[in-house]
């Protein structure tokens, strides 16, 4: 949305969603067309639907066009560094393992600079709530080719078309032992918004891939159109295949699209395997870590 | 406040400087570790490790060291006293959160366990060569406050200061050791819990809708919450106003940099430790810090004993750098002599701050082991003639 058609808008106080945001800092500095408010959207819709104590969620992001997420919503936001939020998160759901921690960050943020935090987390299992946003590109810097950028994509750092693969986003999630994974465009809202639902209730490492239009860079270098073309083809690309096997899911440019969850199991958490491995080896001298004794 | 029992092993001790650094956090309230190993630094985690179980807390070996200097920093928002530990390589790692610890005025504490670099260095020998680093090596305008003990003893006794320190004035704290100092073993004397003396977080007492996260108090240092009280608040590396909000103009730069300096420079006077010795009647003083000093006190002793009028001035706190009592030296003896295990580092400040109103002498030794003692008396005969 662009600021003008924001401030059109903000007599409209009585929207429901409004209390979630931190209203003095609309408008906010997202293009027209750009998806990554929609995927907040879809959040705050979960959040509202769920009725979530806000109190008891803090957001990270790291730093990008999505990495501004955490700024906009008027709960406990960190913006971090560029691809720490991850560590960050680490330390803060350990510090008070209360909260619900979401991290919210860009494909570049989540999988370049901070790839080798995802992948620890992961392997930990840390209780961490991780959504990329994966507009296929390096949004706040200016369109550079991303470690998710298509095979064949222009990128201002890859002029005649991309010839790295990207990542398989869900496959690199679930063959480092997320416990929750999913991937959805924004397109999909409903199906977003219940898969925001999930990974707030699920407990572990969830991960949540949201494929969004970058309309100013992506698409204009690519000549895919505006953010509407974008949608267009989210919608008729996408393939819904729950429980599909991560291997086949990777994306090719304006190629199919799977989404739909692709896995969902149960595996003990960084901070109750070690209250477990720490009860089992000191007995009753050990008092489990953020565990409240009801007395 | 008093020191947590749970965490104090009140008693003597014959430990190394690393394991009494370890027992000095968590006696000072440290319940958050994070880290990656490093030589000459490892044995701080590993007790902190094998510890914190039963006293209460979390340590992670996070996956290198940027993760670690963020960890902490996530950890110190949930409310806890945290720490990361590390030596030379690691510390260039850590340099963008130390930035960002400085920004968002988030207490914490870094053990630099000092060997010898550049690069991989001398990982078994020590050094002193990254007191610039830490004072400087992060981007842009910010302040930090370092110690540096010279035996396992006040490994324990300054480490507790310098936990006190992060909370006071909301910014990183370096404990500024070396491998001799880290890796000494001696005698170490571990106080009872209500004999330590501990400054909480400066907790806010005001309620949600009325606080400001970047409201500064009269000392320039903002009150802290943390996540989870319902404050809601936005924490970030961009410059931001008083509520915490990102503000992109020059207006708000200045302010809030300033302030960043300013709640260390301002109060830097609070922020003096050192020790004196013989600089009544000094013409010549040397200025030394850190395991250096106990060479230096050496070549003191021996100076006088041949009848030279010499005085050691050991710096406890580094940073902020004693302007004032240099200074003041400075209009009444003749010369400064100043060793220290790198190529002339903090000898700059002794440069600036002597303005020329005296002589001022380097020592350097590029690191691997600490100086003969002869060659700080030779140097201190040379300027006492
Ligand atoms: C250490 C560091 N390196 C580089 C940058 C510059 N930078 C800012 S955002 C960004 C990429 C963001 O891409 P992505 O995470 O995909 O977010 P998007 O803007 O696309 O939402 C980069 C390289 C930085 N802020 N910090
Ligand atoms: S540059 Fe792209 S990702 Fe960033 S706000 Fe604009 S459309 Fe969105
Ligand atoms: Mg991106």
């Amino acid at each position: 949305m662009s600021s003008l058609a924001v401030n059109v808008e903000l007599p409209e106080l009585q929207n429901p969603l409004m209390p979630y945001l931190r209203q003095d800092r609309i408008p906010h500095i997202w293009c027209p067309g750009c998806g990554i408010g929609t995927s907040l959207n879809a959040f705050i819709r979960a959040l509202d639907e769920m009725q979530f104590d806000l109190n008891k969620l803090a957001v990270v992001s790291g730093i990008g066009c999505t990495g501004r997420v955490a700024g906009y919503l008027n709960v406990d936001s960190f913006h971090t560094t560029h691809g720490r939020a991850i560590p960050f998160a680490t330390g803060l759901k350990l510090g008070n393992p209360d909260l619900k921690v979401v991290v919210y960050s860009g494909d570049g943020d989540l999988f370049a600079i901070g790839g080798n935090h995802f992948i620890h987390a992961a392997r930990r299992n840390m209780d961490l709530f991780v959504v990329c946003v994966n507009n296929f590109t390096y949004g706040m810097t200016g369109g550079q080719v991303a470690p998710t950028t298509p095979l064949g994509a222009t990128q201002t750092t890859m002029p005649y078309g991309n010839f790295e693969p990207p990542f398989n986003l869900p496959y690199l999630a679930d063959s480092c032992g997320a416990v929750y994974v999913a991937r959805w465009t924004v397109y999909h809202v409903r199906q977003l918004t219940r898969a925001f639902k999930e990974g707030l209730s699920k407990k572990g490492f969830v991960f949540l891939e949201v494929l969004s239009p970058c309309p100013t860079l992506y698409s204009r270098r690519n000549r895919l159109g505006d953010g509407v073309e974008q949608l267009k083809y989210y919608k008729e690309k996408s393939v819904v295949k729950n429980g599909a096997d991560t291997r086949d899911v990777g994306l090719s440019f304006q190629g199919d699209i799977v989404v739909g969850t692709f896995v969902n199991r149960e595996r003990p958490t960084w901070l109750e395997a070690m209250n477990e491995h720490f009860s089992q080896r000191f007995g009753d001298r050990y008092q489990p870590y953020g565990v409240h004794r009801e007395d | 406040m008093h020191a947590d029992p749970k965490g104090v092993l009140t008693g003597l001790h014959f430990i190394d400087g690393d394991h009494a650094a370890c027992e000095g956090a968590i006696a000072a309230g440290c319940r958050f570790a994070a880290g990656y190993p490093i030589t000459p630094s490892t044995e701080v985690v590993e007790r902190f490790a094998a510890r914190i179980p039963l006293v209460g807390g979390v340590f992670i070996q996070m996956e290198d060291e940027i993760a670690s200097s963020i960890a902490i920093l996530g950890a110190a928002w949930a409310g806890h006293k945290v720490m990361t530990v590390t030596s030379g390589p690691g510390l260039s790692l850590m340099m963008e959160h130390i930035g960002y610890a400085a920004m968002t005025e988030t207490p914490c504490v870094f053990v630099d366990v000092q060997r010898g670099g550049p690069s991989t260095g001398l990982p078994t020998l020590p050094a002193q060569a990254d007191m610039m680093q830490v004072r400087w090596g992060s981007h842009g305008d910010y302040n930090v406050i370092a110690l540096s003990p010279n035996s396992p003893q006040e490994c324990f006794d300054l480490m507790i200061k310098a936990f006190n320190l992060a909370e006071l004035y909301r910014t990183p704290v370096f404990f500024m050791m070396d491998e001799v100092v880290g890796h000494m073993t001696e005698r170490v004397a571990i106080p009872r819990p209500e004999d330590i003396e501990v400054v909480p977080r400066r907790w806010t007492s005001r309620k949600p809708g009325d606080y400001r996260a970047y409201e500064p108090g009269e000392d320039l240092v903002p009150e802290m919450v943390k996540a989870g009280d319902g404050f809601r608040v936005h924490i970030t590396g961009l410059t931001h106003d008083e509520r915490g909000y990102p503000a992109m103009n020059p207006q708000a730069q200045d302010k809030l940099v300033r302030r960043l300096v300013d709640k260390i420079r301002k109060n830097a006077h609070k922020l003096v430790d050192v020790r004196g010795e013989n600089l009544e009647d000094a013409d010549v003083v040397v200025i030394s810090y850190g395991i250096t000093s106990r060479i230096a006190a050496a070549a003191v002793e021996e100076a006088r004993a041949a009848g030279r009028k010499v005085g050691h001035l050991r710096l406890v706190i580094v940073w902020p750098f004693p302007e004032p009592l240099v200074a003041e030296l400075a209009s009444r003896v003749k010369a400064f002599v100043v060793p220290e295990l790198n190529l002339g580092q903090m000898v700059r400040e002794v440069e600036r701050v002597v303005a020329g109103k005296a002589q001022v002498v380097s020592v350097p030794h590029a690191g691997g082991t600490v100086h003969q003692v002869e060659d700080i008396l030779a140097k201190i005969l040379e300027v006492a003639k």
